[in-house]
């Protein structure tokens, strides 16, 4: 694959560059993105739940991607975490899923190079945070295992994955270059 | 201008009743988040200078974890929910 990514046009605006094939791969992603985190069914029948975004049935996710996606945010008071998320998790949800379908907009743009609003950018980089963390989770990376991955034969069924880990790795990084203040 | 009596009978307060005693945010390290993004998190949310952003970006890369805020439980509250937006794993803990 090509590696030019995102960088800081003249104008100040960031400009993601991809091929076809990049960009059909990315928005493959991103409705995968999409699904995974949305909110699954419909809000309680409670008005007032429906109206601030309750989440009563809200537990700590089983998949490791998705608890990771929506971490506990209390360490070692389970009734605290769990009032938190019934509280706070269906607004992330659609945060996160807002930023996917952000993201996913922009690549409808024709030609290989998108022009980005800095609100899209930011987007961007809330959806290429939450796929690594995905596919992360789903590949075992740890601080150690990143070298062992990196050289894994091409008949390996994580090598694929990898590679596209690797690869949004890159893109990541090429956005935050172009961002920071 | 006055000055402030030498000697004062230290009140007596009940802990409970300090208002709030402060929270933290704490922010852990992951093997996936990469350094340049936390430290722009630090940035762009906390609107820490970059020196303190790269200081708390490396402490919890090299430590596994840092406070990165601290105050009332309701302020700790929307670090972490923010930190949680931002795919930083964060929690919220009652400064001890």
């Amino acid at each position: 694959m090509a590696v030019y990514g995102f960088r800081r046009g003249v104008t100040g605006r960031i400009v993601l560059r991809v091929d076809d094939v990049e960009k059909g791969l990315l928005t493959m992603l991103l409705q995968q993105l999409i699904e995974f985190v949305a909110p699954d069914g419909e809000l309680s029948d409670d008005p007032l739940a429906q109206l601030v975004g309750i989440d009563p049935d809200a537990e700590t996710p089983q998949d490791p991607a998705l608890a990771r996606l929506f971490p506990d945010a209390y360490r070692d008071d389970p009734e605290a975490a769990g009032e938190f998320r019934r509280f706070t998790e269906r607004s992330l949800r659609e945060t996160k899923v807002a930023n996917a379908t952000t993201a996913l907009a922009t690549l409808q743009r024709s030609g290989e190079k998108v022009t980005l609003t800095p609100d899209e950018a930011v987007s961007w980089l809330g959806a290429l945070t939450d796929l690594r963390l995905a596919l992360g989770s789903r590949l075992g990376i740890t601080e150690e295992s990143l070298d062992e991955l990196a050289a894994l034969p091409d008949d390996d069924p994580r090598a694929a994955t990898y590679h596209v880990y690797d690869w949004l790795t890159f893109l990541q990084e090429s956005l935050v270059q172009s961002v920071m203040p | 201008m006055t000055t402030a009596p030498t000697e004062l009978e230290r009140p007596a307060v009940d802990d409970d009743v300090l208002v709030d005693r402060p929270w933290i945010t704490i922010v852990w390290n992951d093997p996936v988040n990469l350094m340049s993004y936390v430290t722009y998190v630090f940035m762009t949310y906390f609107k820490y200078p970059k020196e303190k952003a790269e200081r708390l970006m490396s402490q919890v890369h090299h430590e596994g974890r840092a406070v990165v805020s601290n105050g009332t439980r309701e302020e700790m509250e929307r670090d972490v929910t923010a930190m949680h937006s931002y795919g930083l794993w964060a929690t919220l803990a009652k400064d001890d």
